[in-house]
């Protein structure tokens, strides 16, 4: 985030999570109109800040391919083959909590590797090749489960890791919280602070420019699959850890979910543009609205209706925002 | 007059069964303006390919100050100072200008244990490279590059080159996209680069803009070259019917014309 030293309305309004935040404002106190004090409380606000921090660890490394213009979807089996991974290792054969840990993640690294290479060296576009992965993923985590294991639900008790991931901080906070916190910081960083995010923003604005101009677009790609990999093994372990058990289906709801909370967030489906306050806010939003309802007296059917037409509205918007950025210069006195 | 920085020897390029360019001899010096002209296809992309190292002669030589060389990738020839600037300026839209300016050379400072991009130099020292080439009306580094006219993206463009120590600068069709104006600014900039010594390839359709700055001519017909001459050495009407094929275009529209009158309604 370019810390401006001027602040101003104007400056504010050509920022890519303006929309966004906006987006927010309103769902938020719509829910708080219909959905009563309960829904602002400490409670009613854990129910929907541990939805965004699951959905939020998977949606900023999303967010970051597609604003280097790739898509990755296959995290939609990834999160349940982590789950499964480290409930096998470390339920069915008892073995010590790092290794499943550490296998989980391997697993979602190795992946992201996959996808990696093969949208580098195949040209294929990534949705296709993430696509592929995501059948191969889910078609092997339930295979191998079955195999190994007999069955496709796999229970696992770690206490002694509860503390790290699976607590809740206050009877009510899942420590996940924290782990998206952290996430939002260093990604925050990375995209914005660090050199590497310009590189990111060039890559979605103009590969062959960007590879042109220095960039070792190919690692930088791998590199991004490998995190979006590892995000989404991350979040499958801790809802192992957190539930005590692992499903081989369980995460599939994930794919349009991350999508839509970076696309509300402000991102350009097509890459270039984009911020991680901006994907924070819309994963923010999503929780918002698909757990706002169960505040309300209304049927929770209509939750999709409203995500749906909240995420039109919101990609509409911030088109309107990006266009005011584009055409914007500096006013000028007499010339 | 100083020696070629960049020269062209008996060059051929075929891919596969298909001849591009033959027998191709071009010498670039510094201070000096080389315009290439010629119709679609007649072979001016495949030459510039070959000077900025995205495609390599199938025989024949680079000279690179004297010194026959071979360019594994545009980076690699971007490294020996040849910049190539495309039509729409090879930015990005929706970049500011101080971090498109840096793309791959960003500047940084340590915040505590952090190193960080440093912004505030970046816009510096873009907003400082373009008013340098005399477009003024950029003075926000924070600006998107996509908000600029294209006669300033590709200032912001030329600007860069020279920045990062181009000595060879290749331009291709700047001007094609522009309005008058705009393309006036260009050629101004073009001008200016020239000015600073540095040797410009300027590839374009429009003879009145290579007119307006060349000071040594190219004229590519179907792969080879069909004429070279100085400024001064022909008048705009003989360019003209030379990029146009010359008498041959004089043939084909007969031919037409003869077609369109024969042909019953």
């Amino acid at each position: 985030m370019s810390s401006s030293s001027s602040f101003s309305l104007g400056s504010l309004m050509r920022r890519p999570e303006t929309g966004s935040f906006l987006g927010l404002a309103a769902v938020f106190l719509f829910f708080t109109a219909f959905g009563g004090v309960n829904f602002a409380s400490p409670t009613g606000a854990a129910s929907w800040l541990n939805v965004a921090a699951q959905l939020g660890i998977v949606a900023i490394p999303i967010g970051l391919l597609m604003i280097a213009g790739e898509l990755d979807i296959s995290i939609g089996s990834i999160i349940p083959a982590g789950s499964m991974t480290c409930a096998i290792i470390s339920g069915h054969f008892d073995l010590p909590i790092v290794f499943g840990v550490g296998a989980a993640l391997l697993l979602g690294a190795v992946i992201g590797l996959i996808n990696g290479f093969l949208v580098i060296r195949t040209a294929v576009p990534s949705f296709i090749v993430t696509l592929g992965t995501l059948f191969a993923v889910a078609g092997m985590t339930l295979g191998f489960s079955v195999l190994v294991t007999g069955t496709t639900s796999v229970a696992l008790k770690v206490p002694e890791a509860k503390w790290l991931l699976g607590d809740f901080i206050g009877g009510i906070y899942q420590v996940t919280i924290f782990w998206w916190l952290a996430a939002i910081l260093f990604w925050g960083f990375f995209l914005h602070f660090s050199r590497y995010g310009n590189w990111i923003f060039a890559m979605g604005g103009d590969k062959v420019s960007a590879r042109n101009a220095g960039i070792p677009t190919d690692r930088v790609t791998i590199m991004l699959f490998v995190c979006s990999g590892m995000s989404a093994a991350f979040v499958g372990l801790s809802q192992a850890i957190l539930y005590n058990s692992a499903q081989v289906s369980a995460g599939q709801s994930y794919i349009f979910n991350s999508i839509i909370s970076v696309v509300v967030g402000g991102v350009l489906l097509t890459g270039g543009y984009g911020s991680v306050f901006g994907i924070v806010l819309g994963t923010l939003t999503f929780a918002v609205v698909s757990q706002g309802i169960y505040f309300t007296g209304f049927d929770a059917n209509w939750a999709s209706l409203i995500i749906g037409v909240l995420l039109l509205g919101a990609v509409l918007m911030n088109n309107t925002f990006r266009k005011m950025a584009l055409s914007y210069a500096p006013k000028k006195g007499v010339k | 007059m100083a020696d070629a920085i960049l020269s062209l020897q008996g060059v051929n390029k075929s891919f596969g069964p298909i001849d591009v360019l033959h027998d191709i001899n071009l010498e670039i010096k510094a201070g000096e303006v080389l315009c290439l002209l010629g119709d679609n296809g007649a072979g001016k992309s495949t030459v510039i390919r070959l000077l900025s190292g995205v495609h390599k002669p199938s025989s024949g030589q680079i000279l690179m100050d004297g010194k026959p060389l071979s360019f594994s990738s545009p980076r690699d020839a971007a490294d020996h100072g040849i910049a190539t600037v495309h039509q729409f300026g090879g930015t990005f839209p929706l970049m500011s200008i101080g971090r498109s300016f840096f793309v791959g050379r960003e500047p940084t400072r340590w915040v505590g244990p952090f190193k960080i991009y440093d912004r505030k130099t970046a816009n510096e020292i873009a907003v400082k490279a373009v008013q340098n080439f005399g477009i003024t009306r950029i003075d926000d580094g924070d600006r998107l590059v996509g908000g600029l006219s294209g006669g300033e993206r590709q200032a912001l463009a030329i600007a860069r080159a020279v920045h990062f120590g181009a000595r060879v600068l290749i331009l291709d069709e700047p001007t094609a996209a522009l309005g008058v104006k705009q393309a006036t600014h260009v050629l101004r900039i073009v001008n200016e680069a020239k000015r600073r010594g540095l040797a410009v390839i300027f590839i374009t359709h429009q003879v009145m803009h290579a007119m307006a700055v060349g000071d040594h001519f190219a004229v590519l017909i179907r792969g080879g070259i069909a004429s070279d001459f100085k400024k001064g050495d022909k008048t705009r009407e003989e360019i003209t019917d030379l990029m146009a094929g010359g008498a041959s275009m004089a043939a084909l529209e007969a031919e037409i014309d003869s077609e369109i009158s024969s042909q019953p309604d």
